[in-house]
């Protein structure tokens, strides 16, 4: 009884730590900012390894998202005769919840696992021991490069998902289904807003999403245990913390901006 | 170098794509359209019951949308619900005498303002208001009187011992 609540104890105090400490880490990231001025290459390399390589499957994991959205809609209208609404339908789950969020879980799978496994190696092998001997800092160097690139590539990766979703509901609906076209759009466009649905939904969530994810991948490899046990572990967690984490803040952010 | 520059063409055409998704689902998948509200006119109606009127519903005549509701207050005098309309610039021509409805799109469908032009010469301006008006019907006073009429109806006329 008594080792068991020191045990619930010490795993909160841990908890805290780590929060802890996650906070310094990103609070000595943004510190490293200004020194990332002079360098925008840095930037432009990690744009490449997280944005550009993480196309493939952000835009097909998008069509099949769109289809499917399209076929179940379509399955679930046709009974009401409502199937004209189909365009609103696939627009609006794609552009308010299932664009951001589900291309936040596959950045964190493609590109977060990565950011953690690499950085947790580089510790590992003790590289960013030998910078801070030759005076440079991985904060400047290896750190805030990654984070920058990923929160720029999170919106540009949401954004394609959702555009290649709604074509992907259009190509089922408007070729296969027989909807009408005319329909389809027009339907999507009287129901979808600029700023309370594309501006909120698509752009706030996923910089809001991309912050969280790589602020979380870029930290569980500097926290990593430096084993290769120690960085499977801290690959492990990056994607799972990331996923929760994402889930919940989609739930506050829902509840901000289209609940009530 | 050959490979930089490769790789920066890369991240140019990833930002590329990027943006034009999100000018496609600006221009494309909403309606931008609806950001220039201030460009129309506004009129008021006033109606003793708006069901479920939204704000963004649109606002027809002859079935052409000219217009949307931009608000709905309740004045709290005359316990009268306000419904403010912005209409198109382009349809300056509504005769002062002009009705307005609130009728419903299909039998499950969204509530809308419908206008029916009056007669009169002169034209609605910013800020006039329309004094001809019918409110939704209400599906439940709707169904509540049916009832009432039938059991009324039902009843057997005063016996004769």
């Amino acid at each position: 009884m008594i080792e068991g609540l020191q045990r619930l104890g010490r795993a909160t105090l841990f908890w805290f730590n780590r929060l802890g400490r996650a906070t310094l880490f990103l609070l000595r990231l943004l510190g490293a900012l200004a020194a990332l001025g002079r360098r925008p290459g840095l930037i432009a390399k990690q744009l490449y390894s997280v944005g550009v390589l993480s196309l493939p499957i952000i835009a097909m994991s998008g069509l099949f998202v769109g289809m499917v959205l399209g076929l179940q809609g379509y399955a679930n209208l046709v009974d009401f005769g409502a199937t004209s609404s189909l365009g609103t339908v696939v627009a609006l789950s794609l552009v308010r919840e299932l664009g951001p969020v589900l291309a936040a879980l596959l950045y964190a799978a493609r590109a977060g696992s990565a950011l953690t496994a690499e950085i947790g190696l580089m510790k590992a092998t003790e590289q960013l021991a030998a910078m801070q001997m030759m005076a440079v800092d991985p904060f400047a160097r290896v750190f805030a490069p990654r984070f920058v690139a990923g929160v720029i590539a999170m919106p540009l990766l949401a954004g394609i998902f959702t555009a290649i979703g709604i074509l992907g509901g259009y190509f089922v609906a408007v070729q296969q289904l027989g909807v009408d076209s005319g329909a389809f759009w027009s339907q999507m466009q009287a129901a979808v807003r600029l700023v309370d649905d594309v501006i909120n939904g698509v752009v706030v969530k996923s910089v809001v999403f991309g912050w969280v994810a790589n602020w979380i991948a870029v930290f569980e490899g500097y926290d990593a245990i430096p084993t290769s046990e120690g960085i499977s572990l801290a690959t492990t967690r990056t994607v799972v913390n990331t996923a929760l984490v994402v889930l919940a803040l989609d739930f506050v952010l829902t509840a901000i901006f289209f609940g009530a | 170098m050959g490979t930089l520059k490769k790789l920066e063409l890369a991240v140019g055409v990833f930002v590329v794509l990027g943006l034009a998704a999100f000018f496609m689902l600006a221009m494309k998948v909403s309606n931008i359209a609806d950001l220039g509200e201030d460009k129309g006119y506004k009129i008021t109606a006033r109606f003793e019951n708006v069901g479920g009127l939204k704000v963004r519903a649109p606002v027809t005549l002859g079935g052409v949308r000219i217009g949307r509701v931009v608000g709905i207050d309740l004045d709290p005098r005359s316990y009268e619900a306000v419904v403010t309309l912005s209409i198109e610039p382009k349809y300056d021509r509504l005769p002062t005498d002009s009705g307005a409805s609130i009728l419903t799109s299909g039998v499950l469908g969204e509530q809308y303002v419908g206008l029916e032009p009056g007669g009169m010469d002169e034209y609605l301006k910013n800020g006039g208001s329309l004094k001809l008006t019918q409110s939704a019907l209400v599906l439940e006073k709707l169904i509540g009187r049916m009832l009432t009429n039938a059991a009324s109806g039902d009843q057997p006329p005063t016996k004769t011992p």
